[in-house]
């Protein structure tokens, strides 16, 4: 009903372009949520590397495309077709960061505490970002996005094009997560995530979920990296320091989902999107009061109002606690 | 009941076994390190040849240390409730800049557009502790609710929100990046003009001449002394039991009669007095401080610190604190010691030159002259890697720390020549 009210006051035109925004940041939460997700169901971690491995995606995409121009070399067509072969590679090479990531510091850990596994991470989180924001800085690395900052107009509302390959990313990304657990790997993954010894005792190659579930998981930080780097968002078009620290934010869109459950990420993603777009659209009147840049704090304030009530967010699996 | 003679191990009572210094080895091991640590800033002979001491310089390693010893007294706070009571917090940044800011607001000078009361340091020390723990109660109902790695993400939200707050109200925490001037280390007994004691100015102790930064080290001292030795004795008394019941299995706890709800109120609320106090004395000391310092990595830190050292133990954070804080400065020293050596026409200085870039366009994975971001990674990034694959490094090879290594070799000893 409120949004309703405020459709009245504000008009259609705005209120339609913040639909559109809030979709889109959205889904890079949910994006971002499900990268999380994914490693946390495999290897009970929870991976604060992801930032840095965002960070990392834009950063190898501005390399294969822009600087060393990898795809253009070898192949006719026009730069766009350019772009989405980098785009691929970029997250390809993401992912193979995310293997070796997993297989050189996490195997020799899998089944410590929780707390040591969430210190590795942030441990690789201070590694990859320093040198990753040492790399980004040296030159202003543009990623070279074929849609630049184009808008286009449904009834006189102006969306960006960024916005609707946000969604189509997520869209394609929990499609194929989707189909993969249809798989007979995507079983085994699932499995694995069920009760690590029982798939072992049934003849599935537990270390290669992991690999794959971080693998996976790094190309979706690399992704969603990426698109939350197109002009209409902060960093408009460059690899920059911001999508380090995007994934933070992102981090109430997971909580609020719950750890382990794929539609939480979406659902926790859309909750998290839509509460700060429309807090940022609707209460700027209040800037006084809030302070600039509120919005940024309203997903905090969103995931400790929901977890004070559901404690493991909304669609997290309820720890059995035994004496 | 002393233990009895030659047989360190034998306790022939409940208050012998949880004595914090049990054996006569360790009482007089104790003794000359308090000794050692008090002569230590001084200009003396013997201890002034120590290799470690040598390698820094004078006022710049004192300087150092009282950074460190600041820290400590957070790392304490955090052992008390990450180490013993088990409670994950990405929060302590923001009990910190709580105690920072109630510092401000008491001590600092009422300017205009900056509030501050001007009340003296025996005021807004101990009030910048209770602040933090007053905010460490409102929070605790949390982790009774919130278990695990949600608790430690729900803390996250905390600094977060923390920072926004501090951007919100620049009538406290000064304007922009900038920060304002904090309370300084000064001793009134109400607002008089001239301090009865001065941690920031040159001064006399009895007949000895002693500097600012040997003055704060003194004082620093006797504060991380008090401290330790509280959070050792909670850690024996019926509180630190419960903690420990808690973290081992907190239904178990509960069952027998443990009451979580007040174990881990008590824990958050110490663990941010603690955090509290450490960062109004941060902040005071070094004089300007940038709001935004109150983030995450400065929490992570502290769970390193606590990695690094050895959790749940007051000797590991204390160990864990000097080892975080001083390596940078390690590093710092080695990579010039390096370029020094590049640039000189010893043996090895092609060796060294092919590590460091001593000026633009030198070939080199570390650069000692500039500070820009890039491919010869400046110093400072060069810490902070090494500082992340420090963390990966005790991870994986000896996750008890500092003090779990101590008691390898101990053990190895005690064994000789029979250890195995």
């Amino acid at each position: 009903m409120t949004e309703l009210a405020l459709f009245a006051i504000a008009g259609p035109q705005i209120f339609t372009q913040t639909f559109a925004k809030a979709l889109a940041l959205g889904s890079l939460y949910a994006l971002l949520a499900l990268g999380f997700v994914l490693i946390y169901k495999s290897t009970q971690t929870l991976n604060f590397s992801h930032g840095a491995m965002a960070l990392t995606g834009t950063w190898f995409l501005s390399l294969v495309f822009t600087d060393w121009d990898f795809p253009g070399r070898f192949l006719p067509g026009p730069s766009s077709f350019h772009w989405f072969l980098s785009l691929a590679a970029a997250v390809l090479l993401t992912a193979v960061l995310g293997v070796v990531v997993e297989r050189t510091t996490i195997r020799p850990l899998i089944g410590e505490p929780l707390f040591s596994m969430a210190m590795i991470t942030l441990a690789l989180e201070v590694i990859i970002r320093t040198v990753s924001f040492d790399a980004v800085n040296v030159t202003n690395r543009v990623l070279g996005v074929p849609w630049q900052a184009q808008v286009f107009t449904i009834g006189g509302a102006r969306i960006a094009w960024s916005y609707v390959a946000a969604v189509v990313a997520t869209g394609v990304c929990f499609t194929a997560v989707w189909l993969f657990f249809k798989t007979r790997l995507g079983i085994a993954m699932r499995a694995t995530a069920f009760d690590q010894e029982a798939a072992m005792a049934q003849g599935i190659n537990v270390g290669r979920v992991f690999s794959i579930a971080w693998g996976s998981g790094a190309a979706m930080a690399a992704m969603a990296g990426i698109f939350a780097s197109m002009p209409p968002w902060p960093a408009s078009g460059v690899a920059s320091r911001e999508s380090a620290f995007f994934v933070f934010r992102a981090l109430p869109a997971v909580i609020l989902g719950g750890l382990d459950s794929v539609v939480g990420a979406l659902a926790g993603g859309m909750i998290i999107g839509f509460a700060e777009i429309y807090a940022g659209q609707y209460l700027s009147g209040y800037t006084d009061v809030l302070g600039a840049g509120y919005q940024q704090v309203v997903p905090y304030i969103v995931m400790l109002a929901v977890l004070l009530v559901r404690p493991y967010g909304l669609f997290g699996t309820e720890e059995i606690r035994r004496v | 009941m002393r233990s009895v003679r030659g047989r360190p191990s034998l306790y022939t009572s409940y208050e012998a076994e949880t004595r914090l210094f049990p054996t006569r080895v360790q009482q007089v091991a104790l003794g000359v390190f308090v000794l050692v640590i008090l002569l230590m800033p001084f200009d003396l002979p013997v201890i002034d040849q120590l290799p470690v001491i040598r390698f820094l310089d004078e006022n710049y390693w004192l300087k150092v240390v009282n950074k460190a010893l600041i820290f400590a007294i957070a790392a304490l706070g955090l052992n008390l409730l990450s180490g013993l009571a088990g409670q994950i917090s990405l929060g302590h940044a923001f009990f910190m800049g709580v105690g920072a800011y109630t510092a401000v607001l008491l001590g600092g000078p009422d300017s205009g557009r900056l509030w501050g009361y001007g009340l003296p340091i025996w005021i807004w020390l101990p009030a910048a502790g209770i602040a933090a723990a007053l905010v460490g109660v409102l929070v605790a109902p949390a982790a009774v609710r919130v278990r695990g790695l949600y608790l430690g993400i729900a803390t996250i939200g905390l600094v977060f929100i923390g920072l926004h707050l501090s951007r919100v109200f620049p009538e406290v925490a000064g304007p922009g990046a900038l920060g304002r001037k904090w309370p300084r280390l000064e001793f009134r007994i109400w607002k008089e003009e001239e301090p009865f004691l001065d941690l920031t100015r040159k001064g006399k102790w009895l007949w000895f001449e002693v500097t600012q930064h040997q003055k704060t080290y003194f004082f620093l001292l006797v504060l991380v002394a008090l401290f330790a030795v509280v959070s050792a004795n909670l850690a024996r008394s019926r509180t630190g039991r419960s903690w420990a019941a808690i973290r081992d299995r907190d239904i178990a706890a509960e069952i027998m009669g443990v009451p979580e709800f007040r174990a881990k109120t008590t824990a958050f609320a110490i663990s941010s007095f603690y955090a509290g106090v450490a960062g109004a004395l941060l902040a005071s000391f070094s004089i300007q401080f940038n709001p935004e310092a109150w983030d995450l990595l400065l929490s992570v830190e502290f769970l390193a610190i606590l990695l690094i050292g050895g959790m749940g133990r007051v000797s590991g954070a204390l160990a864990g604190t000097f080892f975080v804080i001083l390596t940078p400065h390690f590093v710092e020293r080695f990579a010039h010691w390096m370029g020094d050596q590049a640039e000189g026409e010893g043996l090895m200085s092609g060796f060294w030159d092919g590590f460091v870039s001593i000026g633009s366009g030198d070939f080199g994975f570390v650069s000692v002259s500039q500070t820009a971001l890039g491919f010869p990674l400046p110093v400072a990034a060069l810490d902070e890697i090494i500082y992340g694959a420090l963390i990966i490094a005790f991870l994986l090879f000896e996750p008890q720390g500092l003090y779990g290594m101590w008691v390898k070799v101990r053990n190895y000893w005690k064994g000789w020549p029979f250890s195995y």
